[in-house]
């Protein structure tokens, strides 16, 4: 016990009962760099007993695999935590410082461990198939040598750096042309988001009018000279050491860059817009929704319980009616309560009344609009009264209010197609219509005509002059 | 007079049925669209007496449909149809040229008499729009009246007033005529020589109208 002894000599575990249960007494084995004790094992200092920033999980059995579900690229950095219970992105980190070490000779390796790793739920790996993909291997082949050959070019233009980067990279997009020829589906749609910029500036080409094809073929085209321009000046001031010649080297290479990969950068702007958008729009959804809900859905569950009440039926589909028609068309709110008493808000309050209280439809019209004055509410309670007649007594399905203000006087008339009934021989217990209708109208200096014969409805026409004021509409 | 061949343009789907088979008997329903483009596209094709429009449409509205079939068919007519009594729509759809205005809680009977008029070329006026008409023409300070090249359509005469009256309060045009002792045909040029001010003149309460309502 080696190793653990060691470890608990330095402090870096002090838990005795920890040391004890996992230290296995004296008869444990040392199982080497990957063993449970060594250090990269689940109880070594890289391992499962690393500082927090490491670990992550418990290590997997059996080779190591892809993760498809935990993935940048391939999932390769994932499989290898998953495998040895690191934390994937100090493993990602280690790649990249790999790549940078090894003068680009890790992402061959990365590519190769891509091809040849199979992933997590599948049986074989990609390589398996890629060998029976004969285009696929003349397509790499293909690919491989163009590389080479610009490579040699560049060289020969004295390339530096970049050419001695950019050689493993030959390996690189042969493994890549071969995975992406034999990846499972899944795999090629994640390949096809990497590729997207890529993808963007040929598929202008493909699918698009002929103006936006021109446009495309002309930026690519100025794109490519700007970045051979750029590297070629580049490389020529690396030769002379100038000074100032870098800089418009990188400029020019940069203007490339933007002309290559500007419109796939405006689409993912624009995706945001659009995104942001449909945020906005789902957010006022719940809003009306929740309206409806509160409002509509209950009053039609109300309907359905009260299906055998033809009258409640028609009274609560009107109420939610004018309810729903208040907040949609005038943007008022049901339930506020502070309204100017006007005609017009007097008259919609008799039609509501009488519509919940006796289930008769009102058609209410009106025209012009004033302030209300001690006249004009004896007006209007004299209006209320002729329609609660009507609704009571006269058996039509409709009855119409309508109210018209004029600079002089304001009229309402109710009327009914209902039974109508001859004024001359109104019975003594209906006091209603004389009292309250008649009456009112007289004192307030008003007018009220009835004209009514059975069989024809009725119609009572209320006039009263209004006070010099100032009409509203 | 055979039946009206009749066009449905309505983006609610239960209501187009509904109506479909409300109207069976009185008209011919030749076609149904829900959506403007479609609309305009099957209205040229049919060339119906009568197309029933709902004011509010995905695309564009009704307004819409009428403006684009008028340029090359004007002979179609156009009875709008709504569930919405905003003062804005109405009046839009009557200006753009529809023949008539009606809600959608009208009665089956109603609505088939409302085609026919509209087929034999009349106007029809809800009790609604009839009140809309009168407030946009009330008798206001003739500041409220832009120069207009015929000052006639500006106003209402005394009788047009009365016609429209009694249309707010649930006449029909034959209880009209008894009404005021003319005949029904007069009630209907009446109505008609409304629309025609209603859809010429240069008012500004007639644009202007809806958002002085709002705030009425």
């Amino acid at each position: 016990m080696a190793v653990t002894a060691r470890l608990s000599h330095d402090g870096t575990v002090e838990h005795p009962a920890h040391w004890h249960r996992e230290g296995e007494g004296e008869g444990g084995r040392d199982h080497g760099l990957f063993g449970p004790t060594g250090p990269f094992g689940p109880n070594g200092p890289f391992g499962h007993r690393g500082p927090s920033w490491l670990r992550r999980g418990s290590c997997q059995s059996g080779p190591p695999r892809r993760d498809p579900a935990d993935r940048l690229g391939g999932g390769v950095a994932a499989g290898v935590a998953a495998w040895r219970g690191f934390n994937p992105a100090v493993v990602r980190i280690v790649f990249v410082l790999a790549a940078l070490v090894s003068a680009g000779w890790g992402v061959p390796l990365y590519v190769a461990a891509w091809l040849f790793m199979p992933a997590k739920d599948a049986e074989t790996n990609i390589f398996s198939k890629a060998r029976t993909d004969t285009a696929g291997i003349r397509l790499a082949v293909g690919l491989g040598s163009l590389l080479i050959f610009v490579l040699l070019v560049a060289g020969a233009l004295n390339g530096g750096w970049f050419v001695s980067w950019a050689w493993p990279q030959v390996f690189s997009v042969a493994g890549l042309v071969l995975i992406w020829r034999n990846a499972s589906e899944e795999e090629q749609a994640t390949l096809r988001h990497l590729l997207e910029p890529l993808g963007a500036a040929a598929g202008d080409v493909t699918h698009e009018g002929s103006w936006r094809r021109r446009g495309t073929i002309l930026r690519l085209g100025l794109a490519t000279v700007l970045l051979a321009g750029g590297l070629g000046w580049l490389f020529s001031a690396h030769a002379k050491m100038a000074l100032l010649r870098p800089l418009g080297g990188v400029l020019l290479v940069a203007v490339a860059i933007v002309l290559i990969l500007g419109p796939w950068w405006l689409r993912i702007i624009r995706d945001l817009g659009v995104e942001r958008q449909a945020k906005a729009r789902a957010e006022e959804r719940v809003d009306i929704a929740s309206r409806v809900h509160d409002s509509v859905l209950q009053t039609l569950a109300l309907i359905q319980r009260r299906a055998d009440d033809p009258q409640k039926v028609v009274q609560l589909a009107r109420m939610q009616e004018r309810e729903l028609r208040s907040w949609l068309f005038e943007g008022k709110d049901p339930n506020s309560e502070a309204e100017v008493l006007t005609v017009t808000t007097e008259v919609r309050k008799i039609q509501e009344d009488i519509e919940s209280r006796y289930g008769v439809p009102v058609e209410a019209v009106t025209v012009g609009d004033c302030d209300l004055d001690d006249n004009l509410s004896a007006l209007l309670a004299a209006a209320r009264e002729a329609t609660v007649n009507a609704a009571k007594w006269s058996g039509a399905n409709v009855i119409s209010l309508f109210a018209e203000v004029e600079p002089g006087e304001v009229a309402i008339v109710v009327r009914d197609r209902g039974k109508g009934f001859d004024p001359e021989l109104v019975p003594e217990d209906r006091k209603g219509l004389a009292e309250s209708v008649r009456g009112r109208m007289a004192r307030r200096g008003g007018t009220a005509v009835v004209n009514s014969a059975p069989g024809e409805g009725t119609k009572i026409t209320l006039k009263m002059a209004r006070a010099a004021t100032v009409t509203r509409s | 007079m055979s039946m009206p061949r009749v066009v449905l343009v309505d983006d609610h789907g239960i209501f187009r049925s509904g109506v479909r088979s409300e109207l069976g008997r009185q008209v011919e329903v030749v076609g149904e669209a829900e959506d403007v483009q479609p609309a305009i596209k099957l209205i040229s094709e049919l060339k119906p007496d009568v197309v029933l429009l709902d004011v509010h449409l995905p695309g564009g509205g009704g307004q819409a449909v009428i403006e684009s079939v008028k340029a090359s068919n004007p002979e179609v007519k156009f009875l709008a149809l709504s569930a919405s009594d905003a003062p804005e729509d109405v009046i839009a759809v009557i200006r753009a040229g529809a023949r008539g205005y009606v809600t959608k809680t009208i009665s089956t009977a109603e609505l088939a008499d409302a085609v026919l008029r509209v087929a034999a070329g009349d106007a029809v006026f809800s009790h609604r729009l009839a009140g809309f008409v009168l407030d946009a023409f009330a008798s206001g300070p003739p500041a409220d009246v832009r120069p207009s090249i015929d000052p006639e359509l500006e106003q209402l005469t005394s009788r047009e007033r009365e016609v429209l009256r009694l249309i707010a309060q649930g006449y029909t045009y034959k209880e009209i005529a008894r009404e005021l002792f003319i005949s029904v045909k007069t009630v209907e040029s009446h109505v008609s020589s409304v629309l025609r001010k209603l859809q010429l003149s240069t008012r500004h309460q007639l644009t202007r109208w809806a958002t002085e309502r709002r705030l009425a």
